[in-house]
């Protein structure tokens, strides 16, 4: 079992969710959250003054998934995603021990 | 005031020329003449009671529009503005002044104001109300009852101590402001209100030693609340964290809002100053408009240039800036001046915004001073440069009224009224300060300031979002 975890763009969650999906992904939890990579925020101004806003909104899907479904998401991901250019966002991947499902004590794949 | 009492004067002569219409039908022609007397009376009656009801609805409604200033549109207007935690401290703030500043207003305010006094403050005669009742006063509004006159002024007096908010935002106790400020209205607030329109006022524009003129309030309200603004905010110094820290507005919306509510409260704040449904009325409102709208065009203009963008709060706080501007002009210019003193406000407010309060590194965190303070000077001292007698002939038909009507005396005395209005204001305020600091406390513990005046004071958040 593996977990991908992928920081967003907010504008890109529909297409990378659609995406997921046709690629046969069912599960995920999406998280709002707020950060900067090597991108460093943008600058807003209230009556003369500067702000530099360095963290910016952004957001975190996380999907856990078999080991063959690796590089079908990863795709589905990149390519509804990317644009080019700084600030698109990462992709991380990381193994998993054990899944429960809650309701009926399954372990495994089999409760993913 | 002196139009009302103008128009009253007509009465007999329009009742005369109605009645000989009248006359005409064969129903009048057969009446006998002590009949003719009773209709003349009875005609002349008739018109006073429609002049009546017609200010009656206007100003009732004015003041109604006024009110609407503070409660939702101040409110929003600086709720907006402030950090959300932060924003029903704010909002209160205002909201206390509706209620403190009406109980003050009943049991002495306005008899200290609006009473028989001498040139500095008014007497105690109206005190609890005594004598202010449905028939007008004849001193200041001859066709409407005088409990509407009351209750329009009490709706500036609300709006004033509510405007130097703007500048402690975020950082002062609940128990400190609602005590300062009763204090204040009482102390400053009166007794400027007295001076320019109180009868037997000091600078009052009708008969005053120092006749200044301000139509609306742009001493009385928008120059007293800036200056005390920027005494407060510099008694009580810079919020924690200010200026390193950023604290932008959390809702520019909510600000949106509140900005276009006092734009349309306003008419109800300059053209009601005309006590009447009059021609004068309608100046007052065309002057405001123009001015909001072009300040907000100078505003913009100037950020557009400074930094790059022509932002939404640049255009509001323009808006503003042009309508406190326009307040002591907007029942004696022309509409191009008062466009023009828009476009100025526009261009000087944000200018003082911008570089003046960096400069000297003051926190006024809402620029209470930078649009009323310094909107409400410039605007008193051009209401002096472009006051007309083609518009208001306050000073008699043939007697020019302001500096460029031929009567450029009129800057000294405007000069004299902003001089007064900063003096009683900063010493007011720092007395009150001074006292209150003593008694009460002024600041909220560096705790509480960073927990938020919503949680801290109130016991309460504006935005639950778990519930």
């Amino acid at each position: 079992m593996l977990k991908i975890e992928a920081v967003l763009q907010p504008s890109k969650l529909d297409a990378v969710k659609d995406a997921l999906l046709e690629a046969g992904i069912e599960g995920m939890t999406i998280l709002e959250a707020r950060g900067h990579g090597r991108q460093k925020g943008h600058t807003e101004f209230y009556r003369g003054r500067e702000y530099t806003v360095d963290l910016l909104p952004k957001v975190k899907i996380e999907l856990v998934l078999h080991d063959d479904l690796k590089e079908k998401a990863i795709q589905a991901i990149i390519g509804a995603a990317r644009t080019g250019r700084i600030g698109d966002g990462k992709i991380f991947v990381s193994r998993v021990d054990e899944a429960i499902r809650i309701r009926n004590d399954e372990r495994g794949e089999t409760a993913l | 005031m002196s139009t009302s009492a103008r128009r009253l004067s007509l009465l007999p002569a329009l009742a005369v020329f109605s009645a000989a219409a009248l006359a005409q039908t064969p129903v009048a022609a057969s009446a006998s003449a002590p009949a003719t007397q009773a209709q003349i009376a009875a005609l002349q009656q008739a018109v006073q009671n429609a002049q009546a009801s017609g200010d009656n609805a206007w100003m009732l409604v004015s003041s109604a529009l006024v009110l609407l200033m503070t409660g939702p549109g101040l409110a929003l207007f600086y709720g907006g503005l402030v950090r959300k935690k932060n924003i029903l401290g704010t909002m209160m703030q205002s909201f206390a002044m509706m209620g403190l500043v009406t109980v003050i207003w009943a049991v002495a305010g306005y008899s200290l104001a609006f009473g028989h006094g001498n040139a500095f403050i008014g007497g105690f005669e109206h005190l609890f109300l005594r004598g202010v009742g449905l028939t007008p006063n004849t001193d200041y509004a001859a066709t409407i009852p005088e409990q509407t006159y009351m209750i329009y002024q009490l709706m500036f007096a609300i709006i004033t101590p509510a405007l130097i908010t703007g500048a402690f935002a975020e950082r002062m106790k609940f128990s400190a402001m609602a005590l300062f400020l009763s204090l204040w209205s009482l102390l400053v607030y009166c007794p400027m209100a007295h001076m320019v329109w109180g009868v037997g006022g000091l600078l009052n524009a009708a008969g005053g030693h120092i006749p200044s003129l301000d139509f609306a309030g742009g001493t009385v309200v928008h120059v007293t609340s800036g200056v005390s603004a920027l005494v407060t905010c510099l008694y009580l110094g810079k919020r924690i964290g200010y200026p390193q820290t950023n604290m932008p507005p959390h809702s520019m919306v909510l600000s949106f809002i509140g900005a276009c509510l006092l734009w349309v409260g306003w008419f109800g704040f300059n053209a009601g100053s005309a006590l009447a449904a009059s021609p004068l009325a309608t100046s007052a409102f065309v002057n405001t408009h123009f001015a909001a709208a072009s300040a907000a065009v100078g505003w913009t203009i100037f950020e557009w240039f400074h930094n790059g963008k022509p932002t939404a709060l640049g255009a509001i706080s323009g808006a503003v800036a042009g309508l406190v501007a326009i307040t002591p002009a907007s029942g004696f210019v022309q509409p191009f001046p008062a466009l023009l003193i828009g476009l100025l406000a526009g261009f000087f407010c944000s200018f003082m915004v911008f570089k003046v309060k960096s400069l000297f590194r003051y926190d006024d965190s809402l620029d209470a001073f930078g649009v009323h303070g310094a909107g409400g000077t410039l605007g008193a001292l051009l209401t002096g440069l472009f006051a007309t007698r083609a518009i208001n002939a306050i000073y008699g038909k043939d007697v020019a009224t302001g500096a460029i009507d031929g009567h450029w005396g009129q800057e000294l005395n405007q000069l004299a009224g902003v001089a007064i209005a900063w003096g009683i204001s900063i010493v007011g305020t720092l007395v009150l300060l001074f006292v209150v600091d003593r008694v009460i406390g002024l600041r909220v513990s560096p705790d509480h300031e960073s927990a938020g005046l919503d949680l801290s004071q109130h016991g309460e958040e504006g935005y639950d979002l778990n519930s």
